[in-house]
């Protein structure tokens, strides 16, 4: 059976063909059509407390042990600034500088940032994030951005970036700046703007 | 009067928010009482679940429920057996992201396996040619190619692609009485309610979606895939807003994307370089359950308007989930076809490539018999090749270095529908001067939240300051598909055109109040500016008509529609792409040096974020040229490289600096604000251009995408 309703599966000159077929209506398994439920309360060995400086400021919460630093920010924080792009180390998107060395957050536990200092792409910007890190500013100028969504991670890891001296050269900033994916394509844009920044810090 | 808001080099409106995270994405708003919900996927390519074990997943704390059954939810692909390895079987809801994971781990299932072929090129897997794809044909193409003194023929190849933007799908669902709410990543958030509603057997006005900010999309957001449904069906069964994300693996079968190709193209030349025959034969990859096609075939035909041309496209379904577009979709590929097998024949003819295709430069449309709107492409190749210093490129392949390496130079033409498509907007100014714009578009990245408040600027005298443009809400002024570069022609129209209008009403008004200063004046006398109406004498302003009248906004709603103008015309973007690689003898590494490109897509609105969108294009173009190919196993139909550290895409070290320029002009034929569509454009020509350059420095004509360095070795 057809579906009716118009969803584009092909887009190309001059047309804009609907076509889409399902066969509706046969379920995987014939059960019963509530969804198999449970509870199980986690057991309080699975749970950690965890205290650490974020952007500052002291927080606590009380997390699964298998919670990452990525998702400790975004899902139980309210910092939803830092990103997950995949989970595994190979983005960037999540960048956050802990004690000030530039790191993957999706790669670390949040137990494991126990005291640690994080400051994250919402706590960059100075004076209740009115006045702009002059990378952030210089993001804007140089348009080092599209989509935004890669775009906290390589501000934070360019702040990083250069204060580790790896800005020499637009090449030096190519290659440092490589742990941090952007599918927009900003990156001469990105390496512009933490060019002028370093120059002038 | 005042500088135009468009042309003006503005910073992108969002980008306040962006750089400081304060940009909300799909998967991040706050609803009170989420769950999250994993989908299980299945480990087979072709079969049935016989049995599907939940138990221990059940028994995990923080697991809720579990979804095996899928009632009379619609999906895109049939639900009563497997189509495509890693088609969703389940869905676990747990309180926790981490209890959902663990979950969907415990999830077992056995199944009734059949013999799948996930391969295009296996033996005995019969092709056909898609109803929407007829072959097509003009003139007398296999006499004229028996004939041709020079001859090229090539056969060609591409790997699958995946879009891969950064952000993941994702979707938020919450059900209110009768009332859907989605905050979903999509490309077109009218077209996710309504599949949506379809999917679940509700009226389409009990669903809104929301997609204020898209982390990027290049395709892969326009159609509503599974976990989108799933994530509102689940909802609805567990009676609690539901959020699913997909992992980047699980994007690799979640979403489309840009299918395997296998291409023959042949063109016949006289010796003096004018190419008279064109023969072009391609073939894809589709899934069995829905048939996919895209402009393979489009450049082919209508590039050159070769006199004696064919094209067939065929497609070859196997047990894959269906291909979808990714930018440029199709289009990029057949032009890869078209200006590789140009190139070689500039080779042959001893003749500069540029040259070869200004003698091949038609008239008119030879596809459709029309005139072309506008074509700068002799633009393009001029401030192209001056710019990037064609004039330095060494004719004999393989006769520049530096150093050890070998330096080589090549450039293709690019070409792309100018598409358009109807658009509505509304158009608010408030009682303090502001003006508001609505339309259910999307920004994924180019700045259409910009750029269209530029040209709603300009229409309503107001500076840039003043004015706002909406988008992102299903339940805003109808708008399209926010793909096929078609939103700033489609959507900057309407807002023009509404925006126009809304300027003559108060006009209208002003001259009909006996208590405005311009009571009596003629309408066509009336300028405005800065929000200021005025005639040579006198002057009334937004504010002040608002107040005399009481009012506290003023709306109107307007339409924009390119009419049957493709009948008449024929509207195309342009464009001359120029690359210069190295490439290391010992190690076939390629690098790309240079990359300069002109473009001819009409007016240009914003020009910062414009030369952002092409150097961005090339980035793409840059992948699918060296790194980007999805490996699948087809034992049993699993992608091999589903992460984004074994597939590859580009990161900054892969690019050099980029640079784009626009030839100023404009096509007023084409659309009211005279733009061309440069979205997709950006990509074509991209993966010839160095193609045809490691050709210049290697003397190899490398016709396989990626070219990988085992190629060059
Ligand atoms: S989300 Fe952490 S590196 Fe991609
Ligand atoms: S701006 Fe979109 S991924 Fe970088």
């Amino acid at each position: 059976m057809p579906e009716t309703f118009d969803e584009a599966t092909t887009l190309k000159r001059r047309t804009f063909v609907a076509a889409s077929t399902a066969v509706a209506g046969l379920p995987l398994l014939t059960s019963d059509r509530l969804p198999a439920s449970a509870s199980t309360p986690t057991p309080a060995d699975q749970l950690s407390t965890v205290r650490l400086t974020v952007n500052g400021e002291q927080r606590t919460a009380q997390v699964d042990n298998r919670t990452s630093l990525l998702d400790l920010l975004r899902e139980h924080l309210d910092l939803p600034g830092t990103k997950k792009g995949c989970d595994q180390g190979a983005c960037g998107a999540c960048t956050v500088l802990v004690d000030d060395r530039r790191v993957n957050s999706c790669l670390i536990l949040a137990v494991m940032a126990q005291d640690a200092n994080v400051t994250t792409i919402e706590g960059l910007a100075r004076g209740r994030g009115e006045q702009l890190h002059p990378l952030q500013q210089a993001f804007i100028d140089h348009d080092g951005l599209q989509c935004g969504y890669c775009t906290p991670g390589q501000v934070m890891s360019g702040v990083a970036c250069i204060a580790e001296g790896h800005t020499g050269s637009r090449a030096e900033i190519r290659e440092w700046m490589s742990g941090n994916l952007c599918r927009c394509g900003a990156y001469t844009n990105i390496v512009s703007a933490i060019e002028q920044t370093a120059k002038e810090a | 009067m005042a500088t135009p808001v468009v042309g003006q080099r503005l910073s992108r409106v969002d980008a306040r928010r962006k750089v400081t995270g304060a940009a909300t994405y799909s998967a991040e708003h706050r609803v009170e009482g989420l769950l999250y919900g994993v989908i299980v996927n299945g480990t087979v390519a072709r079969g049935t679940v016989s049995r599907i074990s939940v138990d221990a997943a059940l028994g995990h704390p923080g697991v809720l429920h579990i979804l095996t059954d899928f009632g009379s939810l619609r999906l895109a692909h049939p639900v009563d057996r497997i189509a495509f390895y890693g088609q969703p079987i389940a869905v676990v809801v747990a309180e926790t992201l981490e209890a959902a994971t663990h979950g969907a781990s415990l999830v077992e299932a056995t199944y009734e396996q059949q013999a799948a072929v996930t391969d295009l090129d296996a033996p005995g897997i019969p092709s056909q040619t898609p109803a929407d794809e007829p072959d097509y044909s003009r003139g007398d193409p296999a006499g004229a190619l028996a004939s041709a003194q020079v001859k090229v023929d090539l056969e060609l190849t591409s790997a699958r692609e995946n879009h891969n933007p950064i952000e993941l799908p994702s979707t938020i669902a919450r059900w209110q009485g009768g009332q859907l709410t989605l905050w979903d990543k999509t490309q077109w958030s009218q077209g996710a309610a309504r599949t949506v509603a379809g999917a679940l057997g509700i009226a389409v006005g009990d669903v809104r979606v929301h997609n204020e900010f898209v982390g990027g999309g290049f395709g892969s957001g326009i159609q509503t895939y599974d976990h989108v449904r799933l994530a509102a069906f689940a909802a609805r069964e567990v009676g609690k807003p539901v959020k699913v994300v997909l992992t980047r693996r699980q994007f690799y079968y979640g979403a489309g994307f840009r299918p395997a190709s296998r291409h023959r193209i042949a063109l016949g030349s006289s010796t003096a370089g004018r190419v008279n025959a064109l023969a072009y034969d391609v073939r894809i990859e589709n899934a069995r359950y829905q048939s996919y096609t895209d402009g393979l075939t489009d450049l082919p035909q209508f590039l050159y308007g070769v006199p004696n041309t064919r094209t067939a496209y065929r497609v070859t379904p196997v047990d894959v989930h269906s291909p979808c577009s990714m930018r440029g979709p199709g289009v990029v590929l057949g032009n890869f076809a078209l200006e590789t097998a140009m190139d070689q024949l500039a080779h042959e003819l001893a003749v500069d490539p540029v040259e070869l295709r200004l003698r091949n430069e038609p008239t008119q449309d030879e596809v459709n018999r029309i005139p072309f709107s506008t074509r700068k492409l002799r633009e393009c190749y001029e401030t192209g090749a001056r710019r990037f210093g064609w004039s330095r490129r060494h004719a004999e392949p393989g006769s520049r270095t530096d150093g050890d390496l070998l330096i080589g130079m090549g450039m293709a033409t690019a070409s792309y529908h100018n598409n358009r498509r109807d658009c509505s907007a509304r158009a608010r100014m408030h009682a303090d001067g502001t003006a508001e714009v609505f339309a259910a578009s999307a920004d994924m990245g180019p700045g259409t939240t910009t750029s269209v408040m530029q040209v709603a600027a300009d229409a309503l005298g107001l500076p840039a300051s003043a004015v706002t443009f909406r988008l992102g809400d299903s339940s805003y002024p109808t708008a399209p598909l926010h793909a096929a570069a078609t939103t700033m022609a489609s959507v900057g129209s309407a807002a023009h055109t509404t925006c126009n209008a809304l300027r003559a009403e108060f006009i209208r008004r002003a001259v009909a109040d006996p208590n405005s200063p311009l009571h009596g004046a003629n309408p066509a006398d009336v300028r405005v500016r800065d929000g200021r109406l005025e005639t040579s004498g006198a002057r009334d302003s937004y504010r002040d008509i608002l107040r005399r009248a009481g009012l506290p906004s003023l709306d109107i709603t307007g339409n924009w529609g390119p009419g049957d103008a493709d009948s008449k015309i024929s509207t195309y973007g342009y464009g001359a792409v120029f690359a210069e690689v190295s490439v290391d003898p010992l190690l076939g590494l390629v690098r790309v040096r240079r990359i300069f490109a002109a473009y001819d897509v009409g007016r240009v609105i914003s020009p910062k974020l414009a030369h952002s969108q092409a150097i961005g294009g090339m980035v793409g173009g840059i992948g699918m040229a060296l790194l980007e190919g999805t490996v699948t196993d087809h034992r049993d139909g699993r992608i091999v490289n589903a992460s984004l550290a074994d597939y590859l895409v580009p990161v900054n070290a892969d690019d050099p600096d980029l640079d784009a320029a626009f030839i100023n002009t404009e096509d007023p034929q084409a659309d009211p604000i005279g733009v061309k569509g440069l979205g997709e454009i950006t990509i074509v020509g991209v993966a010839p251009a160095i193609g045809n350059a490691v050709f210049n420095a290697t003397g190899k004509r490398l016709t396989d995408l990626p070219i990988r360095p085992e190629a060059l070795l």
